[in-house]
């Protein structure tokens, strides 16, 4: 899923200060999993603004509303459309797809972001999540048993560890990060295909990561 | 090592195929612009050492090039080994970066991945990574053997003037102290097939260990096809070993140096005199083709340790 962690309050609140009547809105999707920007926090922000506006003196209305996906068109029923017409400004609580995507769906509606998106990952246990893909656009994963190092090595070295592996840590955050080349190589070890990592791998084709622009996929096939 | 056939015009690689014990040491370029303090601290080495690495904005702090102080260091008289590292540049910018060096004289380039910029003084930058060490490697030699781009296009010159390739040699890291222990042999011997011919090996504070590494090195009979210079860096004090031992990932500091410096009157002393011992007992360890003395700020320090282990003068090549 994609993980992403709510802004710090007082930064959506200088933004929404500036209207009358806003409309924060959650996305079930991804954002709702990793607790960032669901229903239930769609909930708590809506009151915090409330809250934060009584204190401030500020007139502000807020209306909450949370669809199903904000990164597919269809999510924005007639009635979620007709909230956003109603209201100053969204404040969206998706992921930068979602925000991105109601701009484009309502071009006429003032659209703020309430989350930082940092990230493609699962949940470690509840309340930890860990990224686990970095979306490069060729998979290599079979390649080193199962354990990604463009994502996980704090390098996205190929070729085996750094000198900064100590004790099956990573010396960039010894405290949260294993090392990605430890388990690879007690991976690949249990495997019976160590000598695999030891030919030279090529430099790697970025042209397929965002490094060759923003990417698009077109299926022809699932084309309408 | 056995090989005796020298590929480029460097000094060092002359010295290392001629047998003789190699020293070599380091030098931080400034963090600022004055060619002069480069003149200053080579003037340290000078003579005192075969070549003199020249680093490249190392621990992730902004110093001048190590092109440009290579450049000026060779202008007094210093055998340069460049170090080139992975973290700054991509790979446009290293194979620029290996043309220009050998147009403007520099023979040796030490190939690194580099530290991570969080360690550094500018926390906040994009680190780059899109080519490793051992691709590095590969691509120099790609470049100097094959005279071939990475990208497998051919190096070009005007019409019927040769093609001159950036005609390095090629050395590369090793830490015989990081984990996975088991791995770092035959990380070494990947290095090698990628291209490597010498090796700088991480600060040793546990001979021990190192013996280790170094029979594992010679079982696979890597001492045969790569000069291994072993690292050396003195301790200064209390504060600096409980530093090496506690927060530099892969080291580790034995009990008895830990002790040494300690109940020193003069740690700094102490340290040296720890560094000529290591230097002696180097000396006598199979396929240990030299040393690379890493003094952090302390150029001015090296010249007296090499004397003191016997290895001045230093041969002409």
């Amino acid at each position: 899923m994609i993980v992403a962690e709510r802004k710090p309050f007082e930064e959506i609140y200088n933004n929404v200060r500036k209207h009358k009547s806003i409309l924060v809105l959650g996305c079930g999707s991804c954002v709702t999993v990793c607790m960032a920007g669901g229903e239930e926090e769609v909930g708590i922000l809506s009151s915090q603004v409330e809250l934060g506006a009584r204190e401030k003196g500020d007139d502000i209305s807020v209306i909450g509303h949370t669809i199903k996906r904000q990164c597919d068109v269809e999510f924005f029923d007639d009635e979620t459309a007709k909230k956003i017409e109603q209201v100053d400004a969204v404040v969206s609580m998706a992921c930068g797809v979602g925000v991105q995507f109601c701009v484009e769906r309502f071009p006429d509606a003032i659209v703020y972001p309430a989350l930082n998106t940092s990230f493609y990952g699962a949940t470690m246990e509840q309340g930890v999540w860990a990224e686990r893909c970095a979306g490069c656009g060729e998979c290599v994963i079979e390649e080193f048993g199962g354990i990604c190092p463009i994502t996980r090595c704090s390098k996205s070295l190929l070729n085996g560890p750094c000198g900064g592996s100590d004790s099956g840590k990573c010396e960039v955050d010894p405290e949260n990060l294993d090392c990605a080349w430890q388990l690879i190589i007690d991976r690949m070890d249990k495997l019976g295909r160590l000598e695999e990592l030891e030919q030279v791998r090529p430099p790697k084709n970025w042209s397929k990561n965002r490094d060759g622009g923003p990417r698009t996929i077109t299926r022809e096939d699932k084309r309408l | 090592m056995t090989e005796s056939v020298t590929k480029t015009e460097s000094k060092l690689e002359k010295l290392l195929a001629s047998g003789a014990f190699a020293v070599t040491s380091e030098l931080g370029p400034p963090k600022c612009a004055d060619a002069e303090i480069v003149r200053k601290k080579g003037g340290y080495l000078k003579d005192a050492v075969d070549a003199v690495n020249i680093t490249d904005n190392q621990t992730a702090i902004v110093r001048m090039s190590s092109v440009a102080a290579g450049v000026i260091a060779k202008g007094i008289g210093l055998e340069p080994v460049i170090q080139m590292t992975c973290r700054d540049r991509n790979r446009l910018a290293i194979q620029a970066d290996l043309l220009g060096a050998h147009a403007l004289g520099i023979n040796n380039v030490l190939c690194l991945t580099g530290d991570h910029q969080c360690f550094g003084n500018h926390p906040e930058s994009k680190n780059v990574f899109d080519i490793d060490s051992m691709q590095l490697l590969d691509m120099a030699r790609k470049m100097r053997d094959e005279k071939l781009f990475q990208c497998g296009k051919k190096l070009t010159n005007a019409k019927d003037i040769p093609v001159i390739e950036p005609n390095m040699f090629l050395g590369a890291a090793a830490n015989p102290f990081g984990d996975p222990f088991a791995y770092r042999v035959p990380r070494l011997a990947k290095k090698i097939s990628a291209g490597a011919r010498f090796i700088q090996t991480q600060c040793i504070y546990d001979m021990e260990r190192f013996k280790r590494w170094m029979d594992e090195v010679r079982k696979r009979g890597l001492h045969e096809k790569v000069y291994i210079l072993a690292g050396i860096t003195p301790l200064k004090s209390v504060r600096m070993a409980t530093h090496m031992r506690d927060n530099v990932a892969g080291l580790t500091v034995t009990d008895e140096l830990f002790r040494r410096i300690e109940d020193a009157d003069d740690p700094i002393a102490e340290g040296q005199k720890i560094a000529v011992e290591q230097i002696e007992e180097l000396k006598t360890i199979p396929g240990v083709s030299g040393v690379h003395i890493m003094a952090i700020l302390g150029e001015h320090t090296v010249a007296g340790m090499v004397e003191r282990a016997g290895l001045l003068p230093r041969p002409k090549v």
